[in-house]
């Protein structure tokens, strides 16, 4: 590992101690901050696959009424049956902190849960197409829930990743450098003194010799 | 948490034509599409809205991904990939894996549960 490119004094010997004591720490921290990132993770990951393949069966499901009701009715009257939506799908969007990474927490709009009357008339419709978006409907919290958590995965992931490159430089490349730096100029320091010993040394025999 | 940066909005989805329509009897502000240009414009045009959620279904999401990387260090909008009309054919899954191996070093958990 190479050593910083700094003048052997007892000044940058001192400074460079410092930055190594403070490095130390952030490594420490970081280490540990890494740690908890991963715990939280691997809980939100594990949620994640969960409500994703629950999201996908019920979705699934529902578009297969969707598609059954529409096997039962012609295009222009479904088309027209659903031009305009009986709801309106409403959500707040709020953040949270999870260790310093901003993460979104998303409310839905209780509007949007409620039963809402049909805009169309029960007259040229299958009962089909009322079931089809009653499970639509019902899927719409599990939707939303997917959305905050698997945004929160995938953000939390990104933070563990640079966090651990952090940590790595910290470990591998700044602290070694530091303790390295350190090593030479108090060897460089001690051969100073060393030289100045024997100087005067030989300069005190110079003049005892007279 | 913070109230004033709570405001309502509205969920985006894009998608192809049956998806469409399921997702407008929920009161999403819809767009349906079949070519990566005009989901790329789709995407931008909901999110210039103001809209902070948008699920796409797989197959268009597997033909944007330059888009999809972009908002994904972004916390306030939020592409979220859903099975299309044909069932899913993986790609969310895949991400989530791919993330999980970012961030874990190994894909140990995902495996397990599934099997």
């Amino acid at each position: 590992m190479s050593e910083l490119r700094v003048n052997p004094t007892r000044m940058e010997l001192t400074r460079t101690k410092r930055r190594l004591v403070t490095a130390k720490r952030g490594h420490k921290l970081l280490k540990d901050k890494r740690d908890e990132l991963i715990r939280r993770f691997v809980h939100i990951a594990r949620e994640n696959a969960r409500v994703r393949k629950e999201v996908e069966e019920s979705l699934q499901n529902a578009l297969r009424r969707f598609a059954l009701a529409r096997s039962v009715m012609d295009g222009p009257t479904l088309e027209s049956a659903l031009m305009y939506p009986a709801r309106s799908a409403r959500v707040s969007m709020g953040r949270r902190n999870i260790l310093s990474v901003q993460v979104p927490e998303i409310h839905v709009d209780e509007e949007s849960l409620s039963e809402t009357k049909q805009t169309y008339g029960y007259a040229d419709t299958p009962y089909e197409l009322d079931e089809a978006i009653s499970t639509m409907a019902d899927i719409l919290p599990q939707l939303i829930k997917l959305a905050e958590i698997e945004k929160t995965c995938s953000l939390l992931a990104e933070e563990i990743e640079k966090t651990r490159r952090r940590v790595n430089a910290l470990e591998h490349v700044m602290i070694p450098q530091f303790e390295e730096t350190i090593r030479i100029i108090s060897m460089k320091l001690d051969e100073a003194e060393r030289s100045s010993i024997v100087r005067l040394m030989k300069v005190k025999e110079i003049i005892a010799e007279r | 948490m913070n109230y004033m940066s709570k405001k309502m909005q509205e969920i985006g989805v894009i998608g192809d034509s049956d998806i469409v329509l399921a997702f407008r009897t929920l009161g999403m502000q819809v767009a349906s599409c079949d070519s990566p240009q005009r989901a790329n414009m789709a995407v931008h045009r909901l999110v210039s809205q103001g809209i902070g959620i948008i699920f796409i279904t797989e197959d268009i999401a597997r033909m944007i991904p330059e888009t999809i990387d972009r908002y994904n260090s972004n916390p306030d909008v939020a592409l979220i990939p859903i099975p299309g009309s044909k069932g899913t054919d993986g790609f969310a899954m895949q991400s989530l894996k791919s993330n999980v191996e970012r961030a874990v070093g190994a894909n140990i958990l995902l495996n397990t549960e599934e099997t």
